[in-house]
């Protein structure tokens, strides 16, 4: 770790400074191009998003407690009531069964649970039925959408007021989509369905996208709160070093809230299989490393681009930059070592 | 001594979170003690196992559903299924527009029917009876009186004389004479009855007969009780017969009265008022008085169970609106165990690796962090439980993510601050004075940043619906927990750890070695930068060394006046 230590030491004192705003044109050409796949991978790849029974609507059969966890056997009862349904099997834990279907009426309903359990040699009660209207995944989501933009709204102002311009409030809103779009991408191109439970990750990725960036520009307001005085550095220069001091902090951060994430992606996807903690864990585990990810090399770098245009920020940079020629040149003179 | 202050201000901290825990405690054993509390939080359905039903308003479209409408729908299915002896059953509105049924366990299909059924009572005057023409004949089917596109649309729909009352015949157009003719039982819709003032074809339950019905005479509102009993006969002997009383109020004994006085006049069907629930004819019996107490007795084919919950229904009243079921989800107990066990084994694993990475990076500080984890984890197990026993808060699995998750948020704040606390021990602070600065700068980022995510659950629990709100609720609770242990454990915790020896000395393993993190050591215990250096070299320092100087560093040397010339050559050995 001593190795670590020293980095995070280097990188407080400015002895080794990693050149991140300076490159925000690469920056941007990596987001704009991951954006760019996030958006169209999905369709070239797969045509479009796949939507779980809770958007489609239809009907769902759980068989719990099962010795066999064969899924032609669930194909077979479900085709022996309803031949058209088109049964989507998955195993959940180590001894269930999970089966999606079109919806289907009551009575086809009792019969498909009765033929699941006596298929699978388990008693009826082991067999839950369920069936999900094509509105009830639409209704959260619509309300989630709603949600989104009163958040996006009133945070924008919080951080605006607080941090008194405005421009940071862009500067987050603008990482934070790039955080929702491609962790939406990822979910279009690697098939994961995208339920209820991801669209509640979805949202969490919100809070902490700019849970992460509040973090780092408040060390970048504090960097570059000149009090009139004349700094040393350019603007950008401060941000730079506000982004590289608070470089361990974000690693040590994303890794701790990782972590657990990880491990329930890991419990949900390999132990149980398909449900609830698997999704909403998959979409927070992306979005927590992209949004680390663009705090760092989206929100800073853009931040720093946008104040670079203002009158008083140039006219600093301007100041800096002079008073540093010239102590370049007395140190030149007054050897100091 | 000045040392004495912060000790002081740590103990009053660390008092005032030893008297929120026990307070929260007593507040829960009050509630396990005097009413139905619990030491452990109620489990939602997805992991206790159990149904949920959501049911959706049946309006016409354009219509939408009044949260007054709503809220009194709910509050008669809540004493239906009171009365129907499941406890524990939650019943909620969601999102201004549906009501969500949760019960535990399977329920039978009795008691499906019992909740989603609007129970609308209506009495109406028999206009024709007949035998159903038997077989299909498709979309006519519908107990609305509108024109169906088969019927001949040129037939006249309005009366050719005014009727005069609710048994006039006049009321039977040719085009609802036609719709009637073609009216099939077997496909009938209830969801959507005729209005009140006009008249109705509809069927008995069994579809044994059809009927066209004048207009709405009595409705069930205006009954005041209804109970179920085995019919008697005169003589007072039970006849087996399993029958529905009501008794009306002033306003329905009063119409109800009319009614039965005109029909017993009348001669045939017409003698006969229909008792129509949700659209069918319950029954239809030929009115052999007039009834003027206002206490008719409803008989059908009732048996014990199907009378009281009829009964019942009339009792609570009917639903304002239709509903349908839009989804209804079923999970097993088994299934529900397993889920919360391997979400509880997830958090523990996780748990673990942050802490195995904690003190890989903070050395024994991320025993502090450990233990404010824990601290946090008591309050919070704590509030839950609270919350579940007085507001009814149930955790689901999307709330149990929304707690693992915390995990990293909170720890986020104790990594702030250690970095704060570290960077000023980088500035050539002593460790206390660290501590005090470093604790001033991460307590308004670790605001600021709470806000934010506080902020984000609020919107989400105010704004969204179902499991989305138990998550949010999750995570708004924690952001505050978080602030309360950074504020009054971890804080406190530092304040005194920099008072110890070991940590105070810097010892390698503290995780707060100035040596490491390259202050300039000047003596034992002592890391600040020499004070010997000349105003005039700080205005002529080097290029290099500008570059490297911080805000803080700034600042420092603008307080003490000294140079900010350091060395990095940190060892951690």
């Amino acid at each position: 770790m001593a190795s670590f230590s020293q980095f995070g030491n280097d990188l407080y004192t400015g002895a080794r400074s990693l050149n991140i705003v300076g490159r925000r044109k690469l920056w941007y050409l990596i987001a704009g191009s991951m954006i760019l796949i996030a958006l169209v991978g999905p369709f070239l790849l797969r045509g479009g998003f796949v939507f779980g029974i809770e958007f489609t609507g239809g009907s769902e059969f759980v068989v719990s407690q099962t010795t066999s966890q064969d899924e032609t056997t669930a194909t077979d009862a479900v085709a022996s009531v309803a031949a058209d349904a088109v049964p989507k099997v998955s195993t959940i834990g180590s001894d269930g069964v999970r089966v999606q279907t079109d919806q289907l009426s009551e009575a086809e309903s009792t019969a498909v649970r009765d033929s699941l359990a006596t298929a699978y040699d388990v008693p009826v009660k082991d067999v839950t039925s369920s069936f999900i209207g094509p509105t009830w995944g639409q209704d959260i989501t619509g309300q989630a959408v709603r949600a989104l933009v009163v958040f996006l709204v009133l945070a924008g102002i919080i951080m605006a007021v607080y941090f008194r311009t405005w421009k940071m409030s862009v500067a987050a809103m603008v990482a934070l989509l790039h955080d929702l779009v491609i962790t939406a991408g990822f979910y279009g191109i690697t098939g994961f369905e995208i339920t209820p439970a991801a669209v509640i990750g979805f949202l969490t990725i919100l809070g902490y996208s700019l849970y992460d960036t509040v973090v780092v520009f408040d060390k970048i307001r504090e960097n570059t709160n000149f009090d009139g005085s004349g700094s040393s550095r350019t603007f950008a220069e401060s941000v730079n070093l506000a982004v590289n001091q608070t470089l361990v902090r974000s690693i040590n951060t994303s890794v701790v809230a990782a972590l657990p994430v990880a491990s329930i992606l890991f419990i949900g996807a390999f132990v149980l299989g398909a449900g609830t903690l698997r999704d909403i864990s998959l979409a927070l585990l992306i979005g927590i490393l992209v949004g680390t990810y663009s705090t760092i090399f989206i929100a800073s770098p853009l931040y720093a681009q946008l104040r670079n245009g203002e009158d008083a920020i140039r006219k600093h940079d301007k100041k800096a930059l002079t008073a540093r020629a010239q102590a370049s040149a007395s140190a030149a003179a007054d050897v100091t070592a | 001594m000045a040392k004495s202050s912060p000790v002081k201000k740590a103990w009053r901290s660390l008092t005032w979170l030893g008297v929120l825990i026990v307070g929260l405690i007593a507040l829960n054993a009050f509630g396990v003690f005097s009413q139905n509390g619990s030491w452990t939080p109620k489990l939602a359905l997805d992991l206790e196992g159990g149904t949920q039903i959501i049911l959706a308003p049946q309006v016409e479209t354009g219509a939408t559903v009044t949260s007054e409408q709503l809220t009194e729908a709910v509050g008669i299915i809540r004493q239906r299924v009171n009365s129907s002896g499941v406890s524990e059953a939650e019943i909620n509105t969601q999102g201004g527009q549906n009501i969500v049924v949760s019960i535990p366990g399977t329920p039978d299909d009795a008691t499906l029917e019992r909740i989603k059924s609007s129970a609308k009572l209506e009495f109406r005057a028999v206009l024709v009876a007949g035998q159903p023409s038997g077989q299909t004949v498709g979309a006519d089917g519908t107990a609305t009186p509108a024109p169906v596109p088969t019927v001949d649309p040129n037939l006249s729909t309005t009366p050719a004389v005014a009727p005069t009352d609710a048994s006039d015949l006049n009321y039977i157009t040719p085009a609802l004479q036609a719709q009637y003719d073609a009216f099939d039982c077997a496909a009938i819709n209830t969801t959507n009855v005729a209005p009140a003032d006009q008249p109705l074809i509809t069927c008995e339950t069994d579809g044994s007969i059809k009927y066209i019905l004048g207009p709405v005479e009595v409705d069930g509102s205006t009954i005041a009780d209804a109970t179920n009993g085995q019919r008697t006969t005169s003589s007072g002997a039970t006849t087996g017969e399993w029958a529905v009383n009501i008794v009306f109020n002033s306003d329905g004994t009063s119409k109800f009265a009319d009614v039965t006085t005109r029909l017993f006049s009348l001669t045939g069907v017409q003698n006969q008022f229909a008792i129509v629930l949700d659209g069918h004819v319950i029954s239809a019996p030929a009115t052999q008085a007039a009834i003027i107490d206002g206490k008719p007795q409803i008989t059908g084919s009732f048996d014990q169970e199907s009378s009281k919950a009829l009964a019942d229904q009339l009792k609570f009243g009917a639903l304002p609106i239709s509903f349908t079921v839009q989804s209804q989800d079923t999970i097993s107990a088994t299934l529900g165990t397993t889920q919360l066990t391997n979400g509880l084994i997830a958090g523990l694993i996780g748990l673990i690796l942050v802490v195995m990475y904690s003190l890989a990076q903070y050395r024994l500080l991320g025993l502090v962090t450990v233990a404010s984890l824990g601290v946090a984890a008591v309050i919070t197990y704590l509030l839950i439980t609270i919350l579940s026993w007085r507001e009814g808060y149930r955790l689901s699995l999307a709330g149990v993510a929304g707690l693992i998750v915390a995990i990293g948020i909170t720890a986020d704040s104790f990594i702030v601050y250690f970095e704060r606390v570290r960077d000023e021990l980088r500035d050539g602070r002593g460790l206390e004075s660290s501590v005090e600065a470093g604790w001033k700068r991460a307590l308004r980022t670790i605001i600021a940043s709470d806000v934010v995510n506080f902020l984000a659950a609020a919107v989400l629990f105010v704004l969204a619906v179902g499991n989305v709100r138990g998550f949010a609720l999750t995570l708004g609770l924690t952001t505050i927990v978080d602030l309360i242990v950074v504020a009054l454990f971890t804080h406190p915790m530092l304040q005194l750890v920099a008072q110890t020896k070991f940590f105070n000395d810097g010892h390698k393993l503290s995780g707060l070695d100035p040596r490491a993190l390259g202050a300039v050591y000047r003596g034992r215990a002592r890391f600040e930068p020499s004070a010997s250096v000349s105003s005039t070299k700080i205005s002529s320092s080097s290029k290099e060394a500008a570059k490297r100087q911080t805000i803080a560093e700034r600042k420092a040397s603008e307080l003490v006046g000294t140079s900010t010339d350091r060395s990095t050559d940190g060892k951690d050995s």
